[in-house]
C-alpha cells in the first residue's frame, strides 16, 4: 500500500509537472470552447430559438443557460476522457525514458505498478474535471443558472463514471505501447478525435444517420448523452414553466443528444447508466486481467527456464 | 556472490548469449568487456530479472532466480547506462519514489537519505529537478538511487559513457569509496578500457560468448608483450637487441615478449639500460588480441 501510494503521487506529480502532457490534454477542451466561442454558441442559440413558436414571449436567459449548459456538458464530456488518456501516457513515456526499467529491478509487484499509474491516472482526471465543472458552473451562474443541486450532483457523478472509463480506456490501449512514435500518435488521434465521436464538438443528433448507428456503439456516447441531460434539465425546467411548447422542448433535446437513440429506439437514462459502468467494468478488468495473465507467463516462464 | 552457470539467451536467431559461465567473488570489482551486441546488456537483464533466460542458471546471493527473483532484486542495485530517473522531479522525490519500490518509507527513508546526503554530497541539489542537474550531479544521484536500499551487489552499465574525464574521476571516487567502506561488490560494464583495468577480474565478452578471462596483470601477461622505453642511447647500439623497436620522443620503445626476457636483455647488456622504463601493455592490446576488434577508449 505505502508503495502504491508513493507510485499514485510520482506519477500524479509528473502529470502536472509535465508541461507538454498536461497542455496535450488540454487540447481537446481548449478546442472546443474557441468553436464555441467563434461560431458554434450563435449556432445553438440560433438553433434553438428557431425551435420556439414567433409569436411566443419568453426571457432569453434560459436560452443562454440552455447554450452555458450544452458548452459545460461537452467540455467535460471531452475532458474526462482526454485528461485520463494523456495522464496515462506517463506509463508509456516511462518505458520510453526506462523509468519502468528502473522499477522493473524492484521488488515492486508489476500489479501494484500497473495500479499506481490507473489511480493515478483517474486522480489526474477528477481533479481537472472538477476544476472545469466548478469554473463552468460560474459561468452558467452568470449567463444563467438553472441547475438544482441534484442536477449538480448527477452531473458530478457523470463526470466521475466518464474518468472512470477515459482511465480504464486509455490503460488498455496504451498498455502494448513502447515507443515514443506510438505514444505521440494516439495522443494526438485521441486529442484532436474524441471530440467528435463523443459528439462534443457537434450533437450526434447532426450527423447522418449511418454514422449515427456507428457511434452508438461507444460507451462514450452514452457519457455525453448523461452530462447534457443533467447540464441541461433545469433550463428544461424553466422552459416549461414559462409555458414553452412540449413540442418545442422535445425538438430541442432531440437536438442537443438529451434524448439518445439506438437504431431509431430511445434509450432511458438507466440505460444509459448501465451502458457506461458496464463499459467501465469491463475495460478496467480486461486491464487487470492482461496485468494478471502476464504476471503468470512471467513466473511461468522463470520456472520453465 | 553471483555464480553463473551455461547462460544461454537469443532473441529470434540472434544468440546473444551463448553459454556463458563466471562468478564474482564478494567485495571484488568484476569488470565485464566487450563492443555493442557482445552479450554485456543481455546478462545483465537476466541477472535483474528483467529478460528471461533460456536456459542456465544464476544465482545471486546464493539465491537462485528462478526460485527467489524478489530477493535477488533486493540484493542488487543497478546505475543504468542512461539516467532514468524522473527528470521533472525533484532529487528527493526520486529518491522517495525509488525508495518506496523496497518498502522504505517515512522515518526509514528520511534516515537513509541523510546517510546517502552525507555519503554524495546531495545537501545543495536535493530539492533541484533531475533535470537541471549537470552529468556529474546526475550520475552521483543514479549511485545513490541503485544503493537506497542498501544493496550487497552494485551493477554499473557503462556509468560514465558521456561523461567529462573529471566527472568519470568523481564518479569512480564514489564507486571507490562504496567498495572501501561498504564492501560493496561491483559489476562493471564498461567502454573505457582503463576503467577495467582498476578491476580485480575481467572477463571479454564477444558474440556473446567469453573470450578471455583473468585478472588485468594476467590477461596482460597472456595477451601483450612488455615495452622497454630506452632513453639516452644510440639507434646503431640499439640494433644490437635484435628486437623490434619503435622511435618515439626522447627515446626508443623496444617491445619484448614479457618481463623475463625484458630481464635477459638488461642482464646480457647493461651498458644500454642507464635510463628506462618498463611498462606492460595496455587493456587496448588485450582486447585487440583477443577480439581481434578495437574497443573505443579513452585514458581516465
Amino acid at each position: 500500500m505505502k508503495t502504491l501510494n508513493a507510485l499514485i503521487k510520482r506519477n500524479v506529480k509528473i502529470f502536472f509537472k509535465d508541461k507538454g502532457t498536461f497542455f496535450t490534454s488540454l487540447i481537446t477542451p481548449i478546442i472546443l470552447l474557441v468553436l464555441y466561442v467563434t461560431f458554434l454558441y450563435n449556432v445553438y442559440e440560433d438553433s434553438f430559438l428557431q425551435a420556439v413558436p414567433q409569436d411566443f414571449v419568453f426571457d432569453d436567459k434560459v436560452i443562454k443557460g440552455l447554450v452555458g449548459g450544452l458548452l459545460l456538458s461537452s467540455l467535460l464530456a471531452v475532458s474526462a476522457v482526454t485528461v485520463p488518456f494523456c495522464a496515462h501516457l506517463c506509463a508509456v513515456q516511462d518505458k520510453v525514458t526506462g523509468a519502468r526499467g528502473d522499477f522493473d529491478v524492484s521488488p515492486a509487484d508489476p500489479k501494484t505498478i500497473a495500479l499506481g499509474y490507473y489511480f493515478a491516472t483517474v486522480f489526474n482526471g477528477v481533479v481537472i474535471s472538477l476544476v472545469a465543472t466548478a469554473l463552468g458552473m460560474v459561468y452558467l451562474a452568470v449567463t444563467g443558472w438553472y441547475l438544482s443541486f441534484t442536477d449538480a450532483l448527477l452531473f458530478l457523478l457523470d463526470t466521475l463514471l466518464l474518468v472512470l472509463f477515459g482511465s480504464a480506456l486509455s490503460a488498455l490501449v496504451s498498455y502494448p505501447l513502447t515507443t515514443q512514435g506510438q505514444l505521440s500518435a494516439v495522443g494526438t488521434i485521441v486529442s484532436a478525435g474524441y471530440g467528435f465521436i463523443c459528439g462534443a464538438y457537434m450533437p450526434i443528433s447532426q450527423f447522418g444517420e449511418g454514422l449515427r448507428n456507428a457511434l452508438s456503439f461507444l460507451p462514450g456516447t452514452y457519457g455525453t448523452s448523461l452530462l447534457r441531460n443533467h447540464a441541461l434539465a433545469g433550463a428544461y425546467r424553466e422552459m416549461a414553466n414559462q409555458g414553452f411548447p412540449k413540442e418545442a422542448i422535445e425538438g430541442i433535446r432531440d437536438t442537443a443528444d438529451c434524448n439518445l437513440y439506438f437504431f431509431g429506439r430511445q434509450v432511458e437514462l438507466w440505460q444509459s447508466y448501465l451502458v457506461l459502468i458496464c463499459a467501465i467494468l469491463l475495460l478496467t478488468g480486461a486491464y487487470l486481467l492482461l496485468h494478471v495473465l502476464s504476471d503468470k507467463k512471467r513466473r511461468k516462464s522463470q520456472k520453465k527456464a | 556472490m553471483i555464480k553463473i552457470r551455461e547462460l544461454y539467451k537469443s532473441y529470434g536467431d540472434v544468440k546473444a548469449v551463448q553459454g556463458i559461465s563466471f562468478q564474482v567473488k564478494k567485495g571484488e570489482l568484476f569488470a565485464f568487456l566487450g563492443l555493442n551486441g557482445a552479450g554485456k546488456s543481455t546478462t545483465i537483464s537476466i541477472m535483474c530479472g528483467q529478460t528471461k533466460k533460456d536456459s542456465g542458471t544464476v544465482l545471486i546471493n546464493g539465491q537462485d532466480l528462478d526460485e527467489n527473483t524478489d530477493g535477488i532484486k533486493r540484493a542488487i542495485g543497478v546505475v543504468f547506462q542512461n539516467s532514468v530517473l524522473d527528470k521533472p522531479l525533484s532529487v528527493y522525490d526520486n529518491l522517495k519514489t525509488r525508495s518506496a519500490l523496497y518498502g522504505i518509507v517515512g522515518e526509514d527513508f528520511e534516515k537513509r537519505l541523510k546517510e546517502l546526503t552525507e555519503l554524495f554530497a546531495l545537501q545543495d541539489i536535493l530539492r533541484r529537478p533531475v533535470g537541471k542537474l549537470s552529468g556529474g550531479q546526475r550520475r552521483r544521484v543514479d549511485v545513490a538511487r541503485a544503493i537506497i536500499h542498501n544493496p550487497e551487489i552494485l551493477i554499473l552499465d557503462e556509468p560514465t559513457t558521456g561523461l567529462d574525464p573529471q566527472t568519470r574521476k568523481a564518479v569512480w571516487s564514489v564507486i571507490e569509496k562504496l567498495r572501501k567502506e561498504r564492501n560493496i561488490t561491483v559489476f562493471l560494464t564498461t567502454h573505457y578500457l582503463e576503467e577495467a583495468t582498476e578491476a580485480d577480474y575481467i572477463v571479454i565478452l564477444d558474440g556473446g560468448k567469453i573470450v578471455a578471462e583473468g585478472s588485468p596483470l594476467q590477461l596482460k601477461n597472456a595477451y601483450t608483450c612488455d615495452y622497454i622505453t630506452l632513453y639516452g642511447v644510440a639507434e646503431e647500439a640499439l640494433k644490437r637487441l635484435q628486437k623490434p623497436y619503435e622511435k618515439i620522443a626522447d627515446g626508443y620503445r623496444v617491445t619484448v615478449k614479457d618481463t623475463a626476457e625484458a630481464t635477459a636483455l638488461i642482464l646480457k647488456n647493461p651498458e644500454l639500460f642507464k635510463d628506462y622504463e618498463i611498462v606492460k601493455g595496455k587493456m587496448d592490446d588485450v582486447f585487440l588480441a583477443v577480439t581481434g576488434k578495437t574497443l573505443k577508449g579513452a585514458e581516465v
